[in-house]
């Protein structure tokens, strides 16, 4: 019972991550009818930010955390004026394939100089060590991250859905023209909340820094398993994601448990059998 | 009737003159590298690999003498089905005479096959299943850097008699993790351990904490981790966060690079005991040429023992081919003849080529430096025992390979 316990709570913590990167995919798809691809290269990003920022300016763990969701989300704002922004109005598929090969390039990029294993980056010393919760031995970083990205994710949702920025969002994507009329400039706002999309991912890909490798690939080994939660969530949809993400967290934590040889296949699994019984996901509403 | 006589004498002479030319022409080798060169096993083998072997094709001063050399390599992205088309497509139609590294246990038994049917080579110094001199062994394949029993027998035994008797497995879910945990409890329980769980995890896992949850409750005191490359270190890394190694438990590096204690930085890696072929720094020999190489590396990397293993392996091809006078084109006749021929290079030292196909050489076992004993970058191994190269192996008495005579 008590390594149940344990494994619930490691589940939320990968669930954590799912949920915050899932958030970003939700948050685009939502605004700018994209699919990002790219989502696991700028993830990927965030960490590396964080490792120069660390290495070579000297600039801390709690900076980076600030610093590297910006440096990379106008990144992000860059492609999108540069690149995504003439796909509007076209089929879902080209900003896939868009987005997909600035992800390889990205990848292809980084590991050319970086090589496949990875750099070392320290858990900050303020967040070492760790607390025994008398089932189980909680590293406080990890703990860190739970609660963080939940106050994140809560910020994001209520951001969009319950703030006057939020209600002109969600009002240009079901009508630019006529939000235009009002004096808003759409495209601009488009670009920010790309950069916001973007901007959760590094956060996720710092906070996962210590925790993992810094490694070219470490977001398309997690990009695959973040789409099928987008998908069980219902795309587009914000709460639908941040629930979808800590709860596959959970039950991709218990597999590992019970089944490991099962624990990266069983997201895709409960994504086929609710594609099959609700195809919009959970919580998603009918197109 | 004269005329007839002296045509077909003609045709003959030309006939004899094509063949010899033919013979005597043929110094054309064509080499290829299958490996990794994108995934989590890139840098032990991947760009570095094809770069050992672009160095042995150099140093063997055979393009000087007319041989004709060609290198070309691909990534098998560790999917046996992608090694093996591959495989194929390489022999029938770019005609590649011998496959070097073709690292990854699963990819490297699939290929294995494929080789042996073709009768084309394989000299292998990145997988690490014993089975390739085992039960699978075959007269066209050569494994020659290390494999599982050797480092089970190395480093199991080094921890089992320094008072860890009891083990909790992390397993890679492939054919790898299952050879190198079999082999690694074969050798615990024949010193007096006792494996007392495993658990079995997919390949190129992010999180290990579930698992490592698990090692930790089994309360085993060494925690053996029967996986490689990105999976060791994402292993090593969390369980200092988890705080396996400050609770007691020791952790078990069966399989470890160069590369992945780079990645992992000395703070984290100091201490780990593993084993090793070669290591750059451990004559002047291998010295020169990590430095060399080093320096053609995009990342100034030093050689793993998987890519010195592929400028040996080459060199003694070289070697033999050269003895033979030309390419006949013939896997087991070359292999054979590798066989005969005693091995001798910077890197590895003297060795031999046994029957089933397994190379000779020492094993080295080592432990990571702390991070003040270190002198600088790569500077990481303190040697702390050699296993000699007739007991680092597995003895052919206990050999399953058809080959063997008995």
């Amino acid at each position: 019972m008590q390594a149940l316990y344990a494994q619930l709570l490691v589940g939320l913590i990968n669930g954590s991550f799912y949920a915050l990167l899932s958030l970003g995919l939700a948050v685009i798809f939502g605004m700018l009818n994209i699919i990002n691809f790219a989502h696991g290269a700028l993830y990927m990003m965030g960490a590396f930010v964080a490792y120069f920022l660390l290495n070579l300016g000297g600039i801390n763990y709690w900076w980076a955390l600030l610093l590297a969701p910006i440096i990379v989300g106008i990144f992000g704002m860059i492609l999108e004026r540069t690149m995504l922004q003439w796909l509007t109005g076209l089929d879902h598929l080209y900003g896939l394939l868009l987005t997909f090969g600035i992800a390889l390039i990205v990848q292809g990029v980084f590991q050319n100089y970086f090589g496949s294993s990875g750099l070392p980056y320290a858990i900050p010393d303020q967040l070492r060590g760790g607390m025994n919760l008398g089932f189980m031995f909680l590293p406080v970083y990890r703990g860190w991250v739970v609660v963080f990205s939940l106050v994140v994710c809560l910020a994001t949702w209520f951001l969009i859905e319950k703030t006057q920025l939020g209600a002109y969002l969600r009002a240009a994507t079901e009508n630019p023209t006529l939000v235009r009329a009002f004096g808003i400039n759409v495209p601009r706002m488009i670009t920010l909340t790309y950069g916001l999309g973007v901007g959760l991912a590094a956060l996720a890909g710092v906070l996962s820094a210590p925790i993992n490798q810094v490694r070219p690939l470490m977001g398309a080994d997690l990009i695959i398993v973040v789409f099928a939660v987008v998908v069980i969530g219902g795309m587009g949809s914000i709460m639908g994601s941040i629930i979808t993400g800590f709860a596959l967290g959970v039950i991709e934590g218990l597999t590992k448990y019970f089944y490991p040889e099962a624990s990266n296949t069983v997201v895709f699994v409960l994504m086929v059998l609710v594609l099959l019984v609700k195809p919009t996901g959970l919580t998603g509403r009918a197109a | 009737m004269k005329r007839i006589i002296s045509a077909m004498l003609l045709g003959t002479a030309i006939a004899l003159a094509a063949t010899s030319a033919a013979m005597a022409q043929d110094k054309a080798i064509k080499i290829g590298v299958l490996t990794d060169n994108s995934g989590l096993y890139a840098d032990l083998g991947g760009p570095g690999s094809t770069l050992a072997a672009q160095m042995a094709i150099e140093d063997a001063g055979l393009t000087a003498k007319g041989w004709k050399i060609d290198l070309i390599s691909a990534d098998h992205q560790n999917k046996p089905d992608i090694g093996t088309a591959i495989a194929r497509q390489w022999i029938d139609v770019e005609k590649v005479d011998i496959f070097m590294d073709v690292l990854n246990s699963g990819v490297a038994l699939a290929v294995n096959n494929v080789v042996r049917e073709k009768n084309s080579i394989l000299i292998d110094t990145g997988a690490a299943t014993s089975d390739l001199t085992n039960a699978q062994c075959s007269p066209n394949t050569i494994h020659w850097v290390y494999d599982t029993y050797m480092l089970a027998n190395s480093t199991g035994q080094a921890l089992v008699k320094a008072g860890g008797d009891t083990w909790y497995f992390l397993t890679a879910d492939y054919a790898f993790g299952h050879a190198l945990e079999r082999d690694t409890t074969a050798v615990v329980v024949k010193s007096g351990g006792k494996v007392i769980g495993t658990v079995k995890h997919p390949l190129n896992t992010a999180d290990f904490s579930s698992f490592l949850l698990q090692a930790q409750a089994s309360k085993a005191k060494i925690v053996g981790m029967a996986n490689a490359g990105g999976d060791t270190t994402n292993t090593i890394k969390q369980a200092a966060e988890f705080g396996i190694v400050s609770g007691g438990q020791k952790l078990a590096g069966l399989l470890l690079f160069i590369t992945d204690v780079h990645a992992l930085g000395l703070k984290v890696a100091q201490g780990l005991n593993f084993t090793e072929t070669f290591y750059w720094d451990l004559n002047d020999g291998t010295r020169a040429f990590s430095k060399r190489f080093s320096e053609r590396m995009k990342n100034k990397a030093m050689p793993s023992m998987v890519q010195a293993g592929v400028y040996s392996g080459l060199l003694h091809y070289f070697k033999a081919l050269e003895a033979m006078g030309g390419n006949p084109h013939d896997g087991a006749k070359v292999v054979a003849k590798m066989k005969e021929m005693p091995t001798d290079d910077a890197l590895f030292g003297k060795g031999t080529i046994r029957a089933d196909g397994r190379k000779l050489h020492p094993a080295y076992l080592f432990e990571v430096k702390k991070p003040e004993e270190s002198k600088g970058p790569w500077d990481y191994y303190k040697l702390i025992g050699t296993t000699p190269a007739d007991q680092a192996f597995r003895p052919l008495s206990e050999s399953a390979c058809p080959l063997v005579k008995k």
